[in-house]
């Protein structure tokens, strides 16, 4: 990410705490907080991806709801082409949802059952003003065949459609008002792998015709490789590795991301990896470890008391690279 | 060669659909073999019978709506699981061949501890005391690698992560030393390095109690780094067999490599080059209508006339010892139909 004056998206100090273990019926004072994102930052250029990867709880989807405002950000700055997302009030931020939109993991989960694909896809096109009656029945027909569904599906509810046609839906929901910024939060992972295929190349496709910026949320490093230009790796609420696709691939420099790319299974039955498989469990977002989140699971052999007890900074280790280890310089 | 445990031959499980209309054949057919101590694949897409197939096993198929067709075959120690009384069979599950499923979270009963509910199989099948029981029980917590096994043994399942239930699972399994292990989808649920460990940790208990693993799984990578031999199902039926590395360096059937070409993947070279997977067109058929012929013709990308009037028998494919290679597809009576695939 060269000059951010240029970029479409920008996110600066995002953070996001959840308060929780409140008292009987949920009254008197939180005792505790998750900290489900701590302090991230990221800019993405028009025309981009960026892969956002982590595990379960780490806070990717998070990020994702804050930067759109479906969940209020506690602090930090979320800019789309300059426009603070996060002090618009109610009608300038429905205008500016316009530009942003985005598509859910599960395509069982987010359609309405009771709307046919048609009712699905006019709803945003009336909210937003910008088409009715027959323009919009054209509309509709002319998205539903940009993402490779047969305009006769208009008719049809959720539950006829298979997976991947209700994922193609969602899809073309988040088009239809002409966004600049498409979130796409792990949109091909409750997909069987032939499907998957086919909505990748789609979501390429798009990207290309119509100059989408993208961010990429998904658990799937082989997924992201395939899709991202810069990659941002998180855990435990924070981005603890950043960097362009090829070089976060070629050469990780935080134990984390070595880690997980090591664990990922890969489709050679001959490959000669050196495995490393992580001890324990991700620790409980509300209680994380002191120092450097990452210590108690950390694999390197240079660790120390200085990990267990300074929070390594996010630092540039590498042009375009940046890493949260005090080790980062000799990386696994 | 030695003498398969689990001999399936010609399964057919199949349900009536939800509105007494049709007959969903999902499973079709079905004919393998599982050797003793060896890691079997046993790899296909949503609905495509593995699952099912795995439940015929146990006979585990609720009836109805399921019922398994006279004719099938599953022998295991010389008899056939199919025709034993309940009580014969109950002797069988759980205490011979095990099975562990993909949920971690609702496979487990929430009103009882983990110890309570390693320990069960082992009253019920080897007669221990409660007392020896909950030993033994507190012995495979620790076989599995749960830290604390003396404390952990009286944990409710909601008491831990989703990694932990999956060893707590892997337990009670095998609680009993049993000689098949089925694992449907143990690690789908899971994140990438809590796989890790429990793919691990399978493995190194196999080597340790040197039973067979019977792995269900959709992903390519879990297969390629665990399994000895791997099955290929489609629509119910099995289109390609074979030893692992060959069943990688020489897919044979469309569908095989089809999956293949759709996995994106980690060890490929550079990074976006915006290139296009080669996937599959189409989406796998619904199992009360599945087409005649070939039942992959209607997504294949060679089709000719013959697969979609005859269907093709598992034919054999051998480059080693004869049978150790079988594909569903009449592409190996012509080969040279198999040109370069186009892109979809």
């Amino acid at each position: 990410m060269t000059s951010s004056a240029t970029a479409l998206v920008e996110v600066q100090g995002l953070v996001k705490h959840f308060p929780f273990e409140r008292g009987y019926f949920g009254l008197g004072r939180p005792r505790a907080v998750v900290r489900a994102v701590d302090d991230i930052s990221f800019a993405i250029m028009p025309g981009q991806t960026l892969g956002l990867v982590g595990e379960s709880g780490c806070g990717k989807s998070t990020v994702a709801r804050s930067i759109l405002r479906l969940i209020e950000p506690d602090a930090g700055r979320v800019a789309i082409d300059g426009v603070n997302v996060v002090t618009l009030g109610g009608r300038e931020l429905r205008a500016l949802r316009r530009r942003m939109q985005i598509v859910f993991q599960d395509p069982y989960g987010s359609l309405n059952p009771r709307l046919t694909v048609r009712q699905t896809l006019a709803e945003p096109l009336a909210i937003h003003h910008l088409a009715t009656g027959s323009d919009a029945e054209r509309r509709i027909a002319a998205l539903l065949e940009e993402v490779g569904l047969d305009p006769g599906f208009a008719k049809s509810y959720a539950h006829e459609l298979s997976g991947g046609q209700r994922q193609r839906v969602g899809i073309a929901r988040a088009l239809s008002v002409e966004p600049q910024f498409l979130v796409l939060d792990e949109p091909v992972s409750a997909l069987d792998v032939s499907v998957q295929a086919q909505v990748l190349n789609l979501l390429a496709d798009l990207q290309q015709r119509r100059r989408l910026t993208y961010l990429f949320i998904a658990h799937d490093l082989a997924v992201v490789k395939h899709v991202a230009d810069h990659v941002a790796v998180m855990y435990l609420g924070k981005i603890v590795e950043r960097a362009p696709a090829a070089a976060l691939y070629a050469a990780p420099r935080h134990p984390y991301t070595t880690s997980l790319l090591s664990a990922v299974p890969v489709p050679d039955p001959n490959a000669q990896r050196p495995r490393i498989v992580l001890t324990g469990d991700v620790p409980s977002p509300a209680h994380p470890p002191a120092g450097c989140p990452f210590h108690p699971r950390c694999p390197h052999p240079k660790k120390d008391a200085r990990c267990r007890t300074e929070p390594p900074a996010l630092r540039e280790v590498a042009p375009g690279q940046v890493a949260a280890c005090h080790y980062a310089e000799e990386p696994l | 060669m030695t003498e398969p445990l689990l001999r399936i031959r010609d399964l057919k499980t199949y349900f009536v659909t939800e509105h007494g209309s049709g007959t969903a054949r999902a499973v079709d057919g079905v004919s393998f073999d599982l050797y003793p101590g060896e890691t079997l694949g046993l790899v296909g897409e949503s609905g495509c019978g593995k699952t099912v197939t795995s439940l015929s096993v146990l006979r585990l198929i609720p009836e109805p709506p399921g019922h398994i067709r006279p004719g099938s075959f599953i022998e295991f120690a010389g008899r056939n699981l199919l025709t034993l009384a309940p009580r014969e069979l109950r002797a069988i599950r759980g205490n011979q061949i095990a099975m562990i499923f993909q949920e971690p979270m609702t496979s487990l009963n929430p009103v009882f501890t983990v110890g309570d509910q390693i320990a069960e199989a082992a009253i019920v099948h080897q007669r221990l005391s409660r007392r020896a029981a909950r030993a033994r029980a507190i012995e495979m917590l620790k076989l599995v690698g749960i830290p604390d096994p003396a404390q952990r043994v009286d944990h409710y399942p909601h008491q831990m992560s989703g990694g932990m239930r999956q060893r707590v699972m892997i337990a009670m399994a095998l609680v009993c030393h049993p000689k098949v292990l089925i694992a449907d989808e143990p690690t789908t649920a899971l994140d990438v390095t809590i796989q890790a460990q429990i793919l691990e940790l399978l493995e190194r208990l196999q080597a340790e109690l040197g039973m067979a693993v019977m792995l269900i799984t959709h992903d390519l990578g879990v297969v390629a780094g665990t399994a000895d031999r791997v099955v290929v199902m489609y629509a119910g039926q099995v289109v390609e067999q074979a030893p692992t590395p060959e069943l990688f360096a020489r897919p044979l059937h469309p569908y095989t490599d089809g999956l293949l070409a759709s996995v994106p993947r980690l060890d490929a070279p550079p990074v976006r080059a915006r290139g296009r997977l080669h996937g599959i067109p189409g989406q796998v058929p619904a199992a009360s209508e599945w087409p005649g012929g070939c039942r992959f013709h209607p997504r294949c990308p060679y089709a000719w006339d013959r697969c979609r009037d005859e269907e093709p028998p598992l034919l054999d494919a051998s480059t080693g010892e004869p049978g150790t290679h079988t594909v569903r597809c009449w592409l190996l009576t012509e080969p040279q139909r198999r040109t370069a695939r186009p892109l979809p």
